[in-house]
């Protein structure tokens, strides 16, 4: 029963389906951020949000725009001050006062970027944006040393003879040899974690497969905890061990990859999962008009502050969901979702569980 | 030994099917070269295809594969150091009593054409919107424009559309960025429509939105066409959403068709190895996991196109007959829709009955043929 089991205040910390890869790398518990619009309005971009990446384990963080993943992956690189909540690096509370710590952390932790259009400056040849975060983050190097790392960097994202893309200037690079750069580039610094956002969603459908295919090469290769941010959840499906689903800057769903995209569990993410290009349905789901409902958070008639934030579009929401936000419930020993009607939105999943209860992370 | 290679190759869509009538829009040997100081590149190479009415015709190839730039060609839009170097593009719509060939007309009879017969929702639609201007006036603007109507008719009509496109009047005096993707990308759709035109090219569309989004407006797309019976050119380098939207895909590759048949036959018996391996490049979200390849390498330089076919240097089936046949599409013979076309005549069809059934007449050469 659902009541029952939310009320049951017993919180348990939730198996990562990333953890079986590797060691826990970065973890950030209750990360929140606002943002004050002025007029005494807050915009609560990333709500109470845990995450956990593990060394060679890639978790991916899925929802629509604006549902604040990009402001998640900011704060865990550290271009973000979090509202409230923690980020522990090898187990250390991480404090950014200050350039250097900031430098330290960020030779931990990289950011790979959307658009690689915009993401490096037309003016400096490519080997200009591999150096300066070889100088900055490998110490002293001499120039030959550099240009050996530089050009090694090239050999591992595959641009090859790497001295001719060295000189090149951006606009010499197609999009796909462009985001091969921005991920040498982050790579220079030797960094543990590696938070893509959208990595991949700006590049040709032919290309994007090479490139997450590059990603997980890297992956292997350096042990990197990856964070892999994007909207298209059939590939992560394929890329990631653990999905957490967010949906109005909160998580709404998370568990191992092919669980959640099998079977969902909360009504968002089987929206989701419905929305996705189906070949073998040939339009008859695109006819019926399935989720037509374009009411999006923060709209007018936006659910109020303690409501579930996905009550004004989902079907099988109660008055308990429009008064009470529900926590995220165990469903299994790896998976959560944070919903009131399980027991209607996934009945299999739920009759199966031990009764649910509040977890933490 | 006489071949069927001098029958006439048969026009995708001409046979009608579904989609009875004169096509309305029919585009054939459609040429466009980009002039450089190194020379031509030629971006389109001898396109023929069909538009029927009310029908939904996909167009999917890779970044620099020509696809908007045929859709653009095909419309006149196309600056310079873009020409047209050849071919044809009949229109005939509904209101027109004969067909008109749109790379002869002049500037005036092309003002009249263009947004009342042929419209397009542009690229990145986000941006395509005057970001100083109400969408009130950016929709009575056109309205005016193409329609004489007066300011009080077309304010009207403005907000008529937007009660097509499921957008509350309200937003009527907002501007641009006050809207959010979505309902920029529906207030373009509306545009388009204002005027009723008889065929919509839709340049990716959908692209920037996220999946959700997308679903609700490809899903308004189906239902207003259905509603006004306006046909589509659907240009996207999303195959797994043609295989769900359209009536039938084109599939294009260094400024050439590579292969063109129904949404079903594309799915499930595609001919052309580079259709093929599109097929394996995106993830499917359900059945079991399958290998995923995508396309190594890639596509040619324009400049200096190799000679044969244009995707022999990505080919896993490539022999060295490829770089000697000139691109032409064929029918495919294993299948039995004659508007199946394909062009690849070296790869075996899927069918293992393919090579026996007597019933489609081959305008495959063989091998020893094209190699003499």
């Amino acid at each position: 029963m659902s009541s029952q089991a939310a009320d049951e205040q017993r919180p348990a910390v939730l198996e990562s389906a990333a953890a079986a890869r590797g060691t826990l790398v970065l973890e950030a518990a209750g990360l929140t951020k606002d943002f004050r619009l002025g007029r005494g309005q807050i915009l609560h971009a990333v709500r109470d949000v845990s995450i956990r990446l593990y060394r060679g384990a890639v978790v991916a963080l899925v929802g629509e725009s604006g549902s604040g993943k990009s402001t998640a992956a900011r704060m865990l690189a550290g271009q973000e001050h979090p509202s409230a909540g923690t980020i522990r690096l090898n187990d250390q509370l991480v404090e950014l006062s200050g350039r250097r710590a900031f430098r330290r952390y960020k030779s931990e932790v990289q950011l790979v970027f959307q658009d690689p259009f915009a993401s490096l400056n037309p003016a400096h040849t490519v080997r200009h944006h591999i150096e300066r975060p070889l100088r900055l983050h490998r110490g002293q190097l001499s120039k030959d040393e550099l240009w050996k790392q530089a050009a090694a960097l090239m050999d591992q994202v595959r641009l090859t003879p790497a001295e001719n893309f060295l000189a090149k200037y951006p606009h010499e690079l197609s999009g796909g040899q462009r985001q091969r750069v921005s991920f040498a580039r982050a790579l220079a610094a030797n960094p543990s974690v590696l938070l893509a956002d959208e990595p991949v969603s700006m590049l040709d459908v032919s290309i994007r497969l090479e490139m997450l295919a590059l990603l997980d090469d890297l992956r292997q290769r350096f042990q990197l905890a990856l964070l892999y941010i994007t909207h298209d959840i059939a590939s992560a499906r394929y890329f990631a061990d653990e999905i957490l689903v967010m949906y109005a800057g909160q998580v709404v769903e998370r568990g191992p990859a092919e669980d959640v995209t099998q079977q969902p569990a909360h009504p968002y993410s089987q929206l989701l999962v419905s929305s996705a290009p189906d070949p073998d349905n040939l339009g008859a789901a695109l006819r019926n008009g399935t989720g037509r409902d374009g009411r999006q958070p923060g709209s007018a008639g936006s659910p109020p502050e303690n409501a579930c934030q996905f009550s004004a579009r989902c079907p099988l929401a109660i008055d308990r969901c429009r008064a009470e936000a529900p926590p995220l419930l165990q469903i299994s020993s790896s998976r959560a979702a944070a919903c009131w009607r399980l027991d209607a939105a996934a009945p299999s999943l739920y009759a199966g569980g031990e009764g649910g209860g509040n977890v933490t992370s | 030994m006489t071949t069927d290679l001098g029958d006439p190759v048969p026009v995708p869509g001409a046979g009608g099917g579904r989609f009875a009538g004169e096509p309305v829009l029919s585009i054939r040997d459609l040429s466009v070269a980009y002039r450089t100081m190194a020379g031509d590149v030629r971006a389109v190479d001898r396109v023929s295809m069909d538009l029927n009415p009310g029908e939904i015709v996909g167009l999917v190839g890779e970044s620099g594969s020509g696809k908007s730039t045929l859709a653009y060609g095909a419309t006149r839009l196309l600056r310079a150091p873009a020409v047209i170097t050849g071919g044809s593009v009949q229109y005939q719509g509904r209101r027109m009593d004969t067909p008109v060939d749109v790379l002869q007309l002049s500037n005036s009879q092309l003002a009249g054409l263009r947004w009342r017969e042929i419209a397009i929702v542009f690229q990145s639609a986000m941006n395509a919107l005057n970001p100083v201007m109400s969408v009130r006036n950016q929709l009575t603007d056109v309205i005016r424009a193409h329609l004489r109507l007066p300011l009080r008719a077309a304010t009207e009509k403005a907000a008529g559309l937007l009660d097509m496109v499921g957008i509350p009047r309200s937003r009527l005096h907002s501007y641009p960025h006050e809207l959010s993707g979505g309902m920029r990308q529906r207030i373009m759709i509306a545009m388009a429509l204002a005027t009723d035109p008889e065929v919509v090219i839709m340049d990716e569309p959908t692209t920037a939105l996220d999946v959700v989004v997308q679903r609700e407006i490809l899903g308004q797309i189906l239902e207003l066409k259905e509603r006004l019976g306006f046909a589509i050119l659907f240009i996207t380098h999303d195959l797994s959403l043609l295989l769900e939207l359209a009536d039938r895909i084109a599939v294009m590759y260094a400024g050439q068709l590579m292969e063109i048949g129904t949404a079903a036959e594309i799915h499930h018996e595609p001919s052309h190895p580079y259709t093929k391996r599109l097929l394996h490049s995106f993830p499917a979200l359900r059945g079991p996991r399958k290998d995923l390849t995508g396309i190594p390498g890639t596509p040619p330089d324009l400049h200096s196109p190799p000679p044969g076919c244009p995707f022999l240097p990505r080919c896993t089936e490539g022999t060295d007959a490829c770089s000697r046949i000139e691109v032409r599409l064929s029918r495919v013979t294993s299948s039995a829709d004659p508007e199946h076309l394909t062009a690849c005549p070296f790869v075996l069809p899927d069918r293992p009955d393919a090579a026996a059934s007597g019933s489609a007449v081959s305008v495959r050469p063989s091998t020893e043929e094209l190699t003499t």
